[in-house]
């Protein structure tokens, strides 16, 4: 079931577009925002309130990587791994992640902190290697100052 | 001549820029000129003289393809009969490898961005307008919703903009990752809450886009210069460039160089000038050996062509690449090229929306032979494999662009890579070791 302060939201959401399924992603973002994720049982919940099928809605959630259908961790580390990244040493930065947090590609530490992800160039070719971590983004790294930035997020 | 291209020249788009970096606010935007050219536009000109004015300054697409956005404003069906709503988006769904130009627009000027559309969108009579952001801009994202309720305050947005009876609202529609959606008529798809898939062509967005009404979308560079037309003319904005193509281009260059960065300079400034100039050469220990002029879905150009004007026909018909975005990424003579063409597919591949058979299928399938030369374990036979597709994957055998750009990068790297191919099959192995300088 939708919380009320989450159908409260997902319907100021709506607002800003003349039919519910334009909608759909925002009212997705709202579920993730509180829960982390989006479950199968909310997905079913907001595709009625969008007057959608849920198979219809899950379509378009599980084509947005970002819209996340199973459970993540407290924070996401989205390493780029676009083409002037990978020049600049993406390959050690991902190396040196996955050694820290013990996990690769989509894995979720233990602790349920951190979860690794790939994202496609995300613009920042001038300070390459460059990551994000929830919606920080970090340029210029060296594999040394990986320990410091993932100290912020607890 | 870092200093010539620098100071020299007039830099409408970014000249207003604050040297710290932090967006400029309404006070400021309009203390530097803003929103003047809207007044203009709404209290002296007709819908129709925009768009020839924009038409007459040559201002050609600055999101890859280059076409004028003043005839692509003409297929817009005008006056009393047209069909309404009628929208404007702006494409702000910059996720071309190697391409941050939009995002330092949106971050510094806001008001340039909001400026372009409401007038770009008088142009049209366009009712209603979107920033399509994708999702890992998010500092973009703050900072436009913060312009665009100053805008709003301030009486350009909303009813009856300055007393003229023109109406518009902007919103801000923030993506959830997907290169596709930057495709028209997959944003289209997007923003309607669809599955983002593009659409056949024709119709076209201009008659029937966005649910079915008459819509344009523009690029934010394309729309950040539309205020500047319209205050200075066509004669003006033509005189910035050293082309045909009007204005000024926001060029980016990244890799292995001494000072990457972005820099507004006239159009055709030539890739040597851009290399040697304001990114100040090859880093020490490194040589350029080719670079990507304009985006992941851009061919290679090596050194003998470095002297090429960076305009859309220079770059086609001389250098037999694109101009794109403009955002080069150079190629160092320590950089395995094959390593860098399989990190192209894998992105193409990845980011395929899986409509069509030839992009779904063939994609992968190249990123698994590339992994395979890669790590040692290339057949001579690969070779043929690789070519044959890109002559599937070319432009009208998929559904759309996306697999025919992705073939760029990799036909062109077949025939100036060809003994680096030959060399990792030959050797079984990688000469440049992990594949990476």
């Amino acid at each position: 079931m939708l919380s009320d302060l989450e159908r409260k939201e997902i319907e100021e959401e709506l607002r800003n577009y003349p039919l519910p399924r334009a909608g759909c992603l925002d009212a997705l973002k709202v579920v993730q925002r509180h829960r982390g994720w989006v479950p199968d049982e909310q997905i079913a919940d907001v595709a009625e309130v969008l007057g959608m099928t849920a198979d219809e809605l899950d379509g378009i959630a599980t084509f947005y990587p970002f819209i996340f259908r199973r459970p993540v961790g407290r924070h996401i580390v989205a390493i780029c791994d676009g083409f002037a990244c990978w020049i600049m040493g993406y390959q050690k930065l991902f190396e040196a992640l996955v050694e820290r947090l013990g996990v690769s590609w989509g894995g979720t530490t233990a602790d349920g902190r951190f979860t690794l992800l790939p994202i496609s160039c995300m613009g920042h070719c001038d300070r390459a290697p460059a990551m994000m971590v929830d919606e920080d983004v970090y340029g210029n790294l060296t594999t040394e100052q990986i320990g410091q930035i993932l100290e912020q997020y607890k | 001549m870092s200093g010539f291209l620098e100071n020299m020249r007039e830099k409408p788009l970014t000249g207003t820029m604050r040297k710290d970096g932090e967006p400029v606010g309404i006070k400021e935007y309009e203390e530097n000129g803003g929103y003047r050219a809207l007044r203009k536009a709404l209290d002296s000109m007709t819908p129709q003289e925009v768009q020839d004015m924009v038409k007459a300054a040559n201002l050609r697409g600055r999101g890859g393809a280059g076409f004028s956005t003043g005839l692509k404003w003409s297929f817009v069906p005008m006056g009393s009969k047209a069909a309404h709503p009628k929208f404007l988006i702006s494409n702000s769904d910059e996720m071309e490898p190697g391409d941050f130009k939009d995002r330092i627009l949106m971050e510094r000027n806001p008001h340039q961005l909001i400026e372009g559309m409401i007038i770009s969108s008088y142009a049209i009579e366009a009712d209603m307008a979107y920033i399509f952001l994708r999702w890992g801009y998010q500092k973009s994202g703050r900072i436009m919703a913060a312009a665009l309720r100053e805008a709003h305050d301030a009486g350009w947005l909303g009813r009856n903009i300055g007393g003229s009876g023109f109406n518009l609202d902007i919103r801000l529609h923030t993506s959830a990752g997907r290169y596709i959606c930057g495709e028209e008529t997959a944003l289209l798809n997007a923003l309607e809450g669809k599955r983002p898939i593009p659409r056949a062509k024709p119709p076209f967005p201009q008659a029937h886009g966005l649910w079915g009404k008459p819509t344009v979308v523009n690029n934010v560079e394309t729309l950040c210069n539309v205020p500047h037309i319209v205050m200075n003319g066509p004669e003006w904005f033509k005189a910035l460039s050293l082309c045909g193509d009007g204005g000024t281009k926001i060029y980016t260059v990244s890799g292995r160089v001494r000072e990457p960065g972005f820099w507004e300079l006239p159009m055709g400034t030539t890739i040597r000038d851009l290399l040697e100039g304001p990114a100040q050469g090859m880093q020490t220990g490194y040589t350029a050996r080719a670079v990507i002029p304009g985006g992941g879905s851009t061919e290679f150009v090596l050194p003998e062509l470095f002297d090429t004007p960076m305009d859309f026909d220079s770059m086609e018909k001389k250098a037999k690449s694109r101009l794109g975005t403009g955002t080069m990424v150079v190629l160092d003579d320590k950089t395995c090229p094959i390593g860098l063409v399989h990190n192209l597919e894998r992105f193409f591949a990845r980011e395929s929306c899986g409509w069509c058979t030839p992009c779904r299928d063939g994609l992968p399938w190249l990123v698994r032979i590339l992994a395979s030369i890669e790590e040692g374990g290339g057949r001579p036979e690969d070779m043929d494999v690789l070519k044959d597709h890109t002559w599937l994957l070319k432009m009208r055998h998929p559904y759309c662009a996306h697999a025919p750009g992705a073939m760029e990068p990799l036909q062109s790297a077949l025939t100036f890579f060809k003994e680096d191919f030959d060399r990792h099959i030959a050797e079984q192995r990688c000469p440049y070791k992990g594949g990476q300088g």
